[in-house]
């Protein structure tokens, strides 16, 4: 942690949503990958997808740690060749979503209560067995943590999330900011 | 061509019957390999330092009669790359090396890790097994560019053949520009064989890549005002002012300022190490007035420099009282151990241009009074007089002898920080060492590389007996090429930076440092073709290196046997402060 005149700063750990714009080729999701391992930094979850410009990727990283670790993230992600550009979002309005595919059991003695359920998320019921539904839900992280811990009850057997994805809200792209 | 560029070529030529430089037309049918080779020469490459391999030889066949560029052929691939580190380093060009596939490949990484580190623009060709095989463990197959992730600026797997122009140009531009630093082309035997339309690539555009940004210098009025405030100013400087060409710069800031000036080990010649106002080398191993000026300064002015742990030791007990001025063309070291009172993101250089109108001069102050008075307390010494070969005594002569002119490199250990005690360096890119990885070994091959990029100046590798075992084959292409490099082997027939920790910290309990079944130094070099002398007692020293200094067609190698117990002080113990400093007094 740097330090500034008259000792260490303390500062309490947050979550950044950091979007990448980086060049579309081979190896590069491994290079931003690599950074952070190699600086000790924790992913804590990460999505990857093309963008309106073909030869472009978009990484929407979500890390924790205080402001300077943050900062000095940013700066060695930007200096990576591939990295056309660096957002950090975290103090930006944003829209922010996550979509997550559940298992989760239902036989016919609770399909009634699940299905309640689903409605009150907004969720959806995309594959149905003689023992569970499978459900897609996206939302904010916190609503699907919700959703996820109404469905524990009845067990879930199987989940996936995307990790999160964001938007700074208006007409600003990522690369004006 | 100019005349010394052309005969340094002729001299070190590799081929047997080298042709005339050879012209590809713009739209010419060339092959991969020579669109490679085309493109090397086209950025600045003069000189490869290689070993050649299967995958290779379509490279290796136009060097063959190619006498537009010339090539060393190395000992080890590690040797190769510590060359063109060498020559990267004491000419201010890109060093270029070549390596196969595979092993060849994975030899390059520690040279690549030290040119990473120390921010040395290589260029490394390997050559790669056929597309058609790749990902499939193929003979000789590494994931090299996988392997040298970490270790590089950035790398390529060139798939494309028709790219190899561009990526060859990008690769030049990356390695010098911004923050420099090694490049490797990893090259597919099928690719270097497919035939292409040359068209040369002279201008790189990288939306991703814009090094050369105007410096930010909004707060230029704020640092101005430190300065002019400050009472106890120190400027301390590191390899970025020598990249950046900022040494006249620098020296005109501590004339102006009269601040005392210090440079990190990489930064040294960036002063002249004679002036007044030079502290030398300051951290772990740097002089006692060097860290009481950092301990005691309220204004520190860091020029192309990234408080490294070997010069602050304990982090938030140094420079305590000093407010800090951060010149630095890499964003991410801004911040990263300090936050600046002032930051000047931007080439050092152009940033000193912009800052130094607004400074006034100022003439000595009590302040440089207080650093005359550690300087005569607490001088660099070691014991005089006695009937024995104390490792100081060597580098003070060898300055003696050179008068400070020579390039020294170095290994890594206690020779190291004894040549860089005392070789007080006059000009920058005289001082060519492995700082950041520590690199043992370093030392003969990288004196190779200055050696053939700058002939004209003697070059003179300080070496431990451990560092100089691990890259002694390189003497090899030295003999063959008639390099006329010295070394002065530090002999103390142990591993001696190992011994002193063990000494000091580990409760003497001397673990795996003996080196005392090392081959005889004097017919070593004989066996590979190079002079050997050795010397036993203080007298032969300057005899010695006299001696050297007159062989001029092949390798000289002069083993010092010295006082086998010698610490290297001052010494502040990792992670610690300067209340710590172990450091002697003259008796």
């Amino acid at each position: 942690m740097p330090v500034t005149r008259g000792g260490l700063q303390q500062n309490v750990g947050t979550q950044h949503t950091i979007t990448v714009l980086v060049e579309n080729k081979p190896g590069v999701l491994t290079r931003v990958a690599g950074l952070f391992a190699r600086r000790g930094y924790n992913i804590e979850s990460l999505a990857v997808s093309i963008t309106e410009d073909p030869t472009v990727s978009r990484m929407t990283v979500v890390a924790s740690g205080d402001a300077q670790a943050l900062d000095q993230i940013n700066k060695q992600l930007a200096k990576l060749i591939d990295v056309i550009h660096v957002a950090d979002y975290t103090d930006l309005p944003m829209v922010e979503r996550e979509l997550a595919l559940i298992k989760v059991n239902a036989d016919t003695s609770v399909r009634g209560e699940v299905m309640q359920l689903v409605d009150i998320f907004r969720a959806k019921i995309i594959d149905i067995s003689d023992r569970t539904f499978t459900i897609e839900v996206t939302g904010g992280v916190e609503k699907i943590n919700a959703f996820e811990k109404m469905l524990e009850p009845y067990g879930i057997r199987e989940m996936v999330r995307t990790g999160r994805i964001a938007l700074v809200r208006g007409a600003r792209t990522a690369a004006q900011t | 061509m100019e005349k010394a560029k052309k005969s340094q070529i002729e001299k070190y030529q590799a081929g047997p019957k080298k042709g005339p430089a050879s012209k590809v037309q713009a739209g010419q049918k060339v092959s991969g390999a020579r669109a490679l080779m085309e493109s090397i020469k086209l950025h600045g490459g003069e000189v490869v330092f290689g070993l050649p391999g299967g995958v290779m030889l379509p490279a290796y066949d136009v060097l063959y009669d190619d006498g537009g560029i010339s090539h060393i052929l190395v000992g080890h691939e590690q040797g190769g790359c510590h060359m063109a580190d060498g020559f990267a380093r004491a000419t201010g060009k890109v060093g270029v090396c070549f390596a196969t596939s595979g092993p060849g490949a994975t030899n390059l990484v520690t040279g690549l890790c030290t040119a990473h580190m120390d921010s040395v623009p290589v260029v490394a060709v390997t050559g790669q097994v056929r597309t058609t095989v790749l990902g499939k463990d193929a003979f000789q197959e590494a994931d090299i560019t996988g392997i040298t992730m970490p270790v590089t600026k950035h790398n390529y797997l060139v798939s494309d053949p028709a790219s190899i122009p561009r990526i060859i140009a990008e690769a030049f531009y990356i390695a010098r520009t911004g923050r420099p630093g090694p490049v490797l082309v990893d090259i597919p035997m099928d690719v270097a064989l497919a035939q292409i339309e040359y068209h040369p690539v002279t201008e790189v555009k990288m939306r991703s890549y814009n090094p050369e940004v105007a410096p930010r210098l909004d707060n230029l009025d704020d640092a101005a005002r430190l300065i002019a405030e400050a009472k106890r100013g120190v400027i301390y400087v590191g390899q970025g002012a020598i990249i950046s060409g900022a040494w006249r710069e620098v020296r005109e800031l501590a004339r102006k300022t009269q601040f005392p000036t210090t440079t990190t080990l990489l930064a040294k010649g960036t002063m002249d190490e004679t002036d007044p106002l030079s502290l030398g080398m300051l951290g772990m191993h740097g002089t006692a007035y060097a860290n009481f000026a950092i301990r005691d300064c309220d204004l520190l002015i860091a020029v192309g420099a990234r408080f490294d742990d070997r010069v602050t030791g304990k982090v938030d007990a140094w420079a305590p009282g000093a407010k800090i001025i951060h010149i630095d063309i890499d964003p991410a070291e801004i911040g990263k151990i300090y936050i600046p009172d002032v930051a000047l993101n931007g080439d050092c250089r152009q940033v000193l241009q912009a800052l130094l109108p607004l400074i006034a001069e100022r003439g000595p102050t009590e302040w440089n009074e207080q650093i005359e008075r550690w300087k005569q307390e607490f001088p660099l010494w070691y014991p005089k007089g006695e009937d024995r070969v104390y490792p100081q005594a060597v580098c003070e002569e060898l300055w003696n002898v050179t008068k400070g002119e020579a390039i020294v490199t170095t290994g890594v250990g206690q020779h190291q920080m004894w040549a860089a005690q005392f070789y007080r360096c006059k000009h920058p890119r005289t001082f060519i060492t492995s700082g950041g990885l520590g690199t043992m070994g370093f030392g003969l091959p990288a004196a190779i590389g200055c050696a053939v990029g700058v002939p004209d100046r003697p070059v003179w590798c300080v070496d431990g007996d451990g560092s100089f075992i691990m890259t002694s084959e390189e003497l090899m292409p030295a003999v063959q090429h008639r390099i006329p490099v010295k070394v002065a082997i530090i002999n103390n027939f142990c591993l001696g930076m190992v011994r002193q920790w063990q000494s000091l910290f580990w409760d003497e309990r001397l673990s795996a440092i003996d080196l005392s079944y090392q081959p005889d130094f004097v017919k070593l070099a004989e066996a590979y073709g190079a002079v050997g002398i050795r010397v036993t007692r203080p007298e032969e020293i300057r005899p010695a290196i006299e001696k050297a200094s007159e062989i001029n067609d092949r390798p000289v190698v002069v083993d010092f046997h010295v006082v086998r117990d010698e610490n290297v002080l001052p010494m502040i113990p990792a992670g610690q402060t300067i209340e710590q400093m172990m450091v002697e007094k003259p008796r």
